[in-house]
C-alpha cells in the first residue's frame, strides 16, 4: 500500500490544522500547522508535554475534530471521517488491549469487523504475531503479558490492518529503558520491513532522533522546525530547538557580544566545548586546534562525573553559564586541576556555533534546561 | 503464639455469627423439610420423609417455583435494559458536574421504606390511580404490577455496578475499537458490553435473589398472587416442614443460579 502512494502524493498532508479546546479563553492547542509526511517515511512529532503533537495526532486518527484545516492522507480529504472511516491505526500510549479477548483475538479485531474471511484473518494474525515474535502467545490474555509484550500486542494489532500510516501515541514511555532501547531497535527493524509510513509521537528528544528519517519539533501548538535528525541537531531552527533537541548552551544579548564578538543568540553544543586550566595550552584532550578557535574565560563550578562522560559548568566572566561535556575515554593529566571554584578556559572551534534565529530576552544569557528555554522561545 | 491468639480474637466473633447463626440456620431449615407434623396438633414430628419435596412438585407447586422464576427473571432482564443505557448516560454523556446529582438520584430511593415504596405503587396501580387516569389503563394488580414494583425497587442494585463498570472503562477502548473499523453499534456489541458483563452479572444476582425471596410487595401488589414467599408465609404456622421445603426450594435455585453466573466466568473479575 505504501508503495503504491510512494510517487510523490505524501501519506500525510496536515494545510492549516488548528484545533482550539473550549474554555474562557479557549485554550489554542494546535496554531495552523502545515506538515507533508512522505509515504514509507519514519516520522516523528518531537516536544514538550503540552505542545500539540499528540492532539495533532488525534486529529489524524478521527479522535479530535479539527476547529479549521485540512487533513489528507494519500492525497484524500479525511477531515471530516469518522476513525472507523479513515485508513490509518493507532499504537496507544496505555496500548488499549481488549482485556476480556485472548491476545490473537486482539489482533483479530480489526480484520474481524471489516469482515475479512476466517481463513485470511487466521494466517495474517500468525504472520502478524511471528513479526512482534509472539508467535506463541496467541491464546493467552493481555493480563498475562508483561509490559514490553503488550507493546508488542498493540503494534501487531494495528500492524496486520495494513493501514496507509501507522500512528504510534508515546508507545515506549510506560517501558523500562533498557526494555524502550530494544523495543527502539525493534520498531525501526519492523517499520523497514513493512514499509509502512510511521507518525511516531514522542516528547525523548533522544528516541527521536535514533529512530526518525525526519522530525517536526513542536512548541506551544506550533511547528519549530522540520528536518532530519542531523538539520535538527546541528543546526535548529531556533532558541526552542535548541534547547530542547539535546541540550544547548545558549548564549545572548551581552555575553553573546563579549563572547562572541558580534550581536545575535548563539549556541554551542556541551561536547563542542572544551575545557582546560587557566594558562595552560588550548588544544588539550579535546583534540582541537589552537588556530582560529574561540575562547571563553571562568571559573569552574561543577563537575559532574557521570560514567561515560564528564560535565564541566562554568561561570563565564562576561556573564552567563557555559557547560562542556567532555568523554572519558583516559585520564586527563591535569585532572586535579579542574575543581570546583578553579579558574578555567573554555575554547571550541567557530564552525560548531550555531546561530540561533530569533531574540529571546537580553536578561538571561545562557540557558541550559529545555523549560526555561521555551520559555524564552515563547517572548 | 501471641500473633495468633490476636487472629482467633479477633476473627472468632464474626466466624462464630457466620458458621452458627447463618449456616446454622441454613441447615435447619434443610434438616426440618425432611421431617413432618402431626395432622391433629400441627406440631413437627421429627421422622424422616420425603413427602414435602414430593408436594413441591406437584403442578401447584412447580406453578408457584415457575411463577416466582418468571418473576424473577423479568425483573432481573428489565433492570438490565434500563440500567445498562442509564448508566451509560450517567457515566459517559452527562457532564462530570452532573454525575454526583444523577447518582444520588438513583441512591435515594434506596433510604425510603420498602413498605412506602410499595404502597406508592399500589396507590399509582390502583383504579382510577395516576396511571389509570393518565394512560385510560392500568395492568391493576398482579404479576405485571409485581414485575413493575420490583423492578423498580431493586434498580439501584443494577445501576451501581454497571455506572461503576462504565467510569472503569477507558477511553482508549472505544478509541481503539473505532481505529480498527469498528462502527458505534460494533464497539458497543464486541467491547463494551463483555466488559459490562462481570458489573450486569453482580448486579443480576441482587435483582434476581431479591425478586425470588420477595413476599412483601406481593402481598400489596400481586391481588391473588401466589409466589414462593408467599407460600412459605402461609406454610409456616401451619406445616412447618413444607415451609422449609419451600424455603430449601429456593436456596437450589439461588446456588444453581450463581453457579450459572459462575460459568460466563463474571464472577472472577468482579
Amino acid at each position: 500500500m505504501a508503495a503504491q502512494t510512494a510517487t510523490g502524493t505524501p501519506a500525510i498532508r496536515l494545510d492549516g490544522l488548528r484545533k482550539d479546546f473550549a474554555g474562557t479563553p479557549p485554550v489554542v492547542a494546535v496554531h495552523d500547522v502545515d506538515l507533508d509526511v512522505r509515504a514509507g517515511e519514519f516520522f516523528s512529532m518531537l516536544g514538550p508535554s503540552g505542545s500539540g503533537k499528540t492532539t495533532v495526532l488525534r486529529m489524524i486518527a478521527g479522535f479530535e475534530e479539527p476547529t479549521s484545516g485540512r487533513i489528507e492522507l494519500a492525497g484524500e480529504d479525511v477531515t471530516r471521517r469518522q476513525p472507523y472511516e479513515r485508513d490509518v491505526n493507532t499504537v496507544f500510549q496505555d496500548y488499549a488491549l481488549f482485556p476480556h479477548m485472548s491476545v490473537a483475538e486482539n489482533v483479530e479485531y480489526g480484520l474481524l469487523v471489516k469482515k475479512v474471511s476466517r481463513a485470511e484473518r487466521r494466517s495474517r494474525v500468525a504472520e502478524a504475531l511471528e513479526q512482534v515474535r509472539l508467535g506463541d502467545h496467541g491464546s493467552r490474555r493481555p493480563s498475562q503479558l508483561s509490559g514490553g509484550q503488550r507493546q508488542r500486542v498493540a503494534l501487531a494489532r494495528a500492524l496486520v490492518n495494513r493501514p496507509t500510516v501507522l500512528l504510534l501515541d508515546e508507545p515506549l514511555g510506560a517501558l523500562d529503558l533498557k526494555l524502550r532501547e530494544q523495543m527502539q531497535v525493534e520498531l525501526k527493524g519492523i517499520q523497514r520491513d513493512v514499509g509502512i509510513t510511521f507518525l511516531f509521537v514522542t516528547h525523548d528528544q533522544e528516541e527521536a532522533l535514533t529512530l526518525s528519517d525526519r522530525i517536526a519539533v513542536f512548541n506551544a501548538g506550533r511547528i519549530e522546525q522540520v528536518g532530519t535528525a542531523h538539520d535538527v541537531y546541528e543546526s535548529p531552527a531556533s532558541a526552542f530547538v535548541a534547547g530542547f533537541v539535546g541540550t544547548s548552551n545558549l548564549l545572548t544579548g551581552e555575553t553573546a557580544r563579549a563572547v562572541m564578538r558580534r550581536d545575535g543568540s548563539f549556541a554551542i553544543r556541551p561536547e563542542k566545548v572544551a575545557v582546560v586550566p587557566s594558562g595552560a595550552p588550548l588544544g588539550g584532550p579535546s583534540g582541537s586546534t589552537a588556530d582560529g578557535v574561540m575562547t571563553a574565560d571562568g571559573v569552574l563550578e561543577e563537575v559532574v562525573y557521570g560514567g561515560p562522560v564528564t560535565r564541566y559548568v562554568v561561570a563565564l566572566d562576561a556573564g552567563g553559564r557555559l557547560t562542556a561535556l567532555e568523554q572519558n575515554a583516559g585520564t586527563r593529566p591535569d585532572a586535579a586541576a579542574l575543581h570546583r571554584g578553579a579558574r578555567v578556559t573554555l575554547h571550541w572551534r567557530p564552525d560548531h556555533v550555531i546561530d540561533v534565529p530569533g531574540q529571546p530576552s537580553p536578561q538571561s544569557s545562557s540557558a541550559p534546561e529545555p523549560a526555561s528555554l521555551g520559555g524564552l522561545a515563547q517572548q | 503464639m501471641r500473633h495468633r491468639a490476636g487472629l482467633a480474637a479477633l476473627l472468632g466473633p464474626p466466624m462464630l455469627w457466620l458458621v452458627v447463626v447463618y449456616l446454622g440456620a441454613l441447615a435447619v431449615i434443610f434438616a426440618t423439610a425432611f421431617w413432618t407434623t402431626d395432622p391433629f396438633t400441627n406440631l413437627v414430628l421429627r421422622t424422616f420423609t420425603l413427602e414435602n419435596f414430593r408436594e413441591l412438585l406437584t403442578p401447584t407447586y412447580l406453578g408457584i417455583i415457575g411463577r416466582t422464576l418468571l418473576i424473577a427473571v423479568l425483573v432481573t432482564v428489565l433492570c438490565m435494559v434500563i440500567a445498562i443505557p442509564f448508566a451509560f448516560f450517567m457515566a459517559r454523556v452527562a457532564p462530570r458536574r452532573y454525575r454526583g446529582l444523577l447518582l444520588a438520584a438513583v441512591l435515594v430511593p434506596l433510604w425510603a421504606s420498602y413498605l412506602v415504596k410499595a404502597y406508592a405503587w399500589r396507590t399509582m396501580l390502583q383504579p382510577e390511580g395516576v396511571i389509570d387516569s393518565t394512560f385510560g389503563a392500568t395492568p391493576g394488580f398482579g404479576l405485571t404490577a409485581v414485575v413493575l414494583t420490583l423492578t423498580y425497587l431493586w434498580l439501584p442494585y443494577m445501576v451501581l455496578p454497571v455506572y461503576a463498570a462504565f467510569e472503569r472503562l477507558p477511553e482508549s477502548h472505544l478509541e481503539a475499537s473505532a481505529d480498527l473499523g469498528g462502527r458505534p453499534w460494533t464497539t458497543f456489541r464486541r467491547v463494551v458490553l463483555p466488559s459490562l458483563l462481570p458489573a450486569v452479572a453482580a448486579g443480576s444476582v441482587f435483582t434476581f435473589s431479591l425478586s425470588l425471596g420477595d413476599y412483601i410487595a406481593v402481598q400489596i401488589i400481586g391481588g391473588k398472587l401466589q409466589v414462593l414467599g408467599t407460600a412459605v408465609l402461609q406454610n409456616i404456622t401451619l406445616d412447618l416442614p413444607f415451609a422449609a421445603a419451600l424455603g430449601t426450594a429456593s436456596v437450589v435455585i439461588m446456588v444453581l443460579y450463581l453457579l450459572a453466573v459462575r460459568r460466563t466466568g463474571a464472577l472472577e473479575n468482579l
